[in-house]
């Protein structure tokens, strides 16, 4: 009896402790949006690995349906334009992938409304192709581009 | 100033959004060459668009985006629509501009 009570009390105690740390502002909302960029996809290693943490499968098709447009030749690795387009009907999220930089995934777009197009510069480390990833109807697709790059861009 | 630049040009019922955004996207990976201390890492992570108040694309970045990161998107909307473009770093900074289409 006297040892349950005593299991009870340090129970509450702990709860109250979790309910003060959210009024004092310690677990702000800041903290909620972070969880919504998917940290341990831009953290694995190895395409399929970073595939299957984004999009839960690296069951992907080669498709010529995604058009990817980036130079034949980067003279600097720090900045290479990527312009990535699909014409797959229900596209509802995009992947831009470098296999051989340090983590392959370089940024994701989620769609939600916005036209299947996005076009951006990122950094590439050494000579790759550049691989566009889309998910549409629950099914992945990629066509990828290579880009010969003359001086790297992660380091410096 | 807003550490956000867009243009937006309308053409039928989508707007051409181009956003520049002022921001260094340190890696983590390179050293200050006068201390050989490693600069901490500091990138955007998240960048939100909507237009009108809706959201209509969420973009995760990473450490692998360029410096002072370009964006260029095609998004539903037609002239005096309003774009908004957020962003939120790793480490917890934010910015957010508006602009009528």
């Amino acid at each position: 009896m006297q040892t349950k009570r005593r299991v009870f009390l340090k129970g509450s105690l702990a709860a109250s402790a979790a309910g003060l740390a959210v009024g004092a502002g310690l677990l702000s909302p800041r903290t909620v949006l972070a969880a919504d960029w998917p940290q341990s996809a831009f953290d694995t290693e190895g395409m399929d690995n970073a595939m299957d943490e984004l999009f839960g499968s690296h069951d992907v098709a080669d498709s010529g349906d995604i058009s990817v447009k980036a130079p034949d030749i980067a003279e600097n690795g720090a900045v290479v334009p990527v312009t990535i387009e699909s014409s797959i009907a229900g596209t509802n999220k995009i992947a831009i992938m470098v296999a051989s930089n340090p983590t392959p995934l370089v940024a994701s777009f989620d769609l939600m409304g916005a036209n299947p197009f996005v076009s951006t510069r990122i950094r590439m480390g050494s000579t790759d192709n550049v691989t566009g990833v889309v998910q549409a109807g629950g099914k992945l697709y990629k066509a990828g581009k290579e880009v010969k790059v003359t001086i790297g861009g992660c380091g410096g | 100033m807003s550490t956000i630049r867009m243009r937006i040009s309308p053409a039928g019922d989508v707007l051409d959004v181009k956003a520049l955004v002022r921001h260094p996207m340190e890696s983590g990976n390179r050293e200050d060459k006068s201390t050989g201390e490693k600069i901490p890492a500091n990138y955007i992570q998240v960048l939100n668009v909507e237009v009108n108040g809706e959201q209509v694309m969420q973009g995760n970045l990473s450490e692998a985006v360029s410096k002072n990161p370009y964006i260029n998107i095609k998004v539903p909307g037609k002239k005096g629509d309003e774009v908004t473009i957020s962003w939120t770093s790793n480490t917890g900074e934010s910015d957010e501009a508006s602009q009528a289409a």
